[in-house]
């Protein structure tokens, strides 16, 4: 069990961490934050990867690879 | 018998070793003639008296250092001649935006250019009015012997502290390359050296991160920051001008000149009093603030007693501070100006030539 | 369950004025996290370049100064020598650190000043507007080399950290990138290497990254990183240099 925070607000929509999420848990927002442009939320129910039906592997790894990648720290890991 | 303590130095060693004992303890500079045997004497003396001597690869470089220095809550200096300094021009603006105390010796020597070596004084407008890009000021100190260039460094680095801001002493190639006997006395100064520097930068330990900077981007805070400039400008002319007078309260003549310059221009005056012609000196001492405030008095004192002096204005440049002199002397009295430079230095002679054509009542009798 | 990864404390909570996808939130992170992960954080002084890095010292939290442009070195040189209990990093583009400030950089280097030299290359001047840089690739276009680079017009791009490999100064060189999580943990490790040989001693240690600008590059973050990887390492090899 993992899961990741998102600081909605900070987030400046550049989808480097939606690249690089080996689950494609990581997907756009259609609302937008207070910058004014679409940022990343955390789907942990649904996978964005068509082929795969939800399975238990689909669930977050707590690999923090996406706030790695974030250059604007708005990502936290719980693991 | 008292033995005599003085000893003999040139004025770029003198301000060498006034600076160290003024508690400077971080220099860097560049070789540029006429003023190596200042940065000689700081490679020699700093590292065995607890003090930084760097060579920096640059004018440039060695102002950035300063500024570096200064940073870190040292008191720091750098030296250089004409080319030099306007290469450090960049780095004095900065100093002055992030009001970083430094002290910024510069040796005239002739110029536009490459120039010569030989004694000038004509970067007066670079120093006195800014220099770099901005809206900003140095404190100019002008010595005018070896032992006054000496005593200047404690002054220099008071200043500096107090005012947070640069302070350049204007001297040029005769001022420092002569060689005079002085004391060392060690004029203590006012500031302590270890002068409480809260904003310095020493590790945020146990207080909040400080910053150093020049730059204001958000709406209304750059006129902000230039306004607590020029509200402590506004001090500085209050507090800080500095002249010497010599025979001015009866004076019909009254020559107006400083730094080596004034040396020949106080000889000519001695001399034309043991003649009996009623001549004066006003030596600024500071070049920025420059002293309106005296020479207007000094003015006034005359005009109550029905006295309409003449003021010679002599430089080794072509009509630099007389713009200052005529600025405070506000149309009151005429002012006339000898100059010369590229290496020529006005003369007595020149001098008395000067005053004959323009006060006809002076050699009547 | 844990939090395993935040925000480093030496960064403050704060929108950076960066664009999205560049590379310097990532390198300001990983700096601030060296710091705190070295207990440094109250001996700590960073000099900012001018560039898009300007603001760095709204953005860390310990003591910063500014510097003019390409100057960093000098004035780092000296806080150093004036304060060698301190730790003392500068933070520097490619325009700062190898076009107006090559002077500075090599002789801090030669002198073998015990100093951390962060060196963000992005072949690109961003701050002024994606203006060629020393470090701009042979056909990149940029908006003084509207053509693309030509070396017979505008040089060759400039490969700073082999020329001062050469320096008997130098301890410490590595060339690294921001272009995946594995390749941005190999840069928080030089970085920390960087820091590691100031603190001992060692001398002058200097990490070069390759960080994308994807305003510049016209490309979107993603294209840009892979622009990395596939281009940009061609002509700036990653690994220890020195």
């Amino acid at each position: 069990m993992a899961k990741i925070i998102i600081e909605r607000d900070k987030c400046k929509g550049c989808l480097l961490c939606v690249s690089v999420c080996p689950k494609g848990l990581i997907i756009v927002d259609k609302d937008l934050n207070q910058k004014g442009v679409n940022p990343v939320k955390f789907s942990p129910l649904v996978s964005r990867i068509p082929s795969k039906a939800r399975q238990v592997n689909d669930e977050c790894l707590g690999c923090s690879l996406c706030a790695i990648m974030c250059p604007d720290c708005c990502i936290e890991v719980y693991k | 018998m008292v033995k005599d303590k003085r000893i003999l130095m040139t004025g770029n060693e003198a301000i060498a070793e006034g600076a160290i004992q003024a508690g400077c303890r971080f220099y860097a500079g560049y070789p540029i003639t006429p003023q190596n045997e200042l940065t000689a004497y700081m490679a020699k003396h700093m590292p065995e008296r607890d003090g930084i001597f760097i060579q920096a690869e640059s004018e440039l470089s060695a102002i950035n250092m300063v500024f570096g220095a200064s940073a870190a809550g040292v008191r720091a200096m750098t030296s250089s001649s004409s080319p030099g300094i306007s290469l450090k021009q960049e780095g004095i603006s900065y100093l002055a935006g992030t009001e970083l105390p430094s002290v910024i010796v510069n040796m005239m020597r002739g110029g536009p250019g490459l120039g010569n070596i030989a004694p000038a004084q004509s970067d007066y407008f670079q120093a006195t009015r800014g220099g770099g890009h901005g809206d900003y000021h140095s404190i100019v100190l002008s010595p005018s012997s070896v032992e006054e260039a000496y005593n200047f460094m404690f002054l220099a680095f008071d200043l500096a502290d107090k005012y947070r801001n640069p302070v350049i002493i204007l001297g040029d190639g005769m001022i420092g390359q002569m060689m005079e006997p002085l004391e060392l006395t060690a004029v203590s100064c006012q500031l302590s050296a270890e002068y409480k520097k809260p904003w310095a930068l020493t590790g945020c330990k146990a207080r909040l991160p400080n910053i150093i900077r020049s730059l204001f981007l958000a709406e209304g805070a750059l006129e902000e920051r230039n306004l607590k400039l020029q509200k402590k400008y506004k001090e500085i002319q209050k507090a800080e001008q500095r002249l010497e007078e010599l025979f001015s309260s009866d004076a019909e003549f009254i020559l107006v000149a400083y730094g080596g310059m004034a040396r020949i221009v106080k000889g000519t005056v001695k001399k034309l009093r043991e003649k009996g012609f009623r001549a004066g000196l006003i030596r600024p001492i500071t070049l920025w603030p420059f002293p309106q405030a005296g020479i207007t008095q000094i003015l006034n004192r005359l005009h109550r007693k029905k006295h309409l002096p003449i003021f010679l204005v002599v430089e080794m440049s072509y009509g630099q501070m007389l713009e200052d002199v005529k600025l405070a002397v506000d149309g009151k009295a005429k002012v006339e100006f000898l100059g010369r430079a590229g290496g020529g230095i006005p003369t007595e002679e020149e001098i008395i030539n000067k005053i004959r054509r323009n006060g006809k009542n002076l050699f009547s009798s | 369950m844990e939090k395993i990864f935040s925000r480093p404390k030496s960064l403050r909570n704060i929108s950076t004025h960066y664009c999205p996808g560049c590379g310097h939130g990532i390198a300001h992170r990983l700096i601030a996290g060296v710091v705190d992960e070295l207990g440094i954080r109250d001996k700590v002084i960073a000099i900012a370049p001018v560039g898009c890095a300007v603001l760095a010292y709204d953005y860390w939290d310990f003591d910063c100064t500014e510097a003019a442009h390409g100057r960093a070195l000098a004035v780092a040189t000296a806080i150093k020598r004036v304060r060698p209990q301190n730790i003392v990093f500068t933070y520097q583009g490619d325009g700062d650190l190898a076009a107006i400030g090559t002077n500075e950089t090599i002789h801090a280097a030669n002198r073998g000043e015990n100093l951390t030299v962060i060196f963000i290359n992005n072949a690109v001047y961003g701050m002024t507007g994606g203006q060629m840089a020393p470090t701009t690739l042979l056909g990149q276009k940029t908006a003084t080399s509207p053509l693309g680079r030509n070396a017979q017009r505008e040089g060759y791009p400039l490969k700073i950290s082999e020329v001062l490999s050469q320096l008997s100064g130098v301890k410490y060189i590595e060339r690294t990138s921001f272009y995946s999580p594995q390749e941005i943990l190999k840069a928080k490790r030089a970085i920390k290497l960087a820091f590691q040989n100031q603190i001992e001693g060692i001398g002058f240690s200097l990490v070069e990254i390759l960080s994308p600008c994807p305003t510049y590059w016209d490309m979107s973050p993603q294209k840009a990183m892979e622009w990395i990887a596939n281009i940009m390492i061609k002509e700036f090899p990653l690994g220890r240099i020195k």
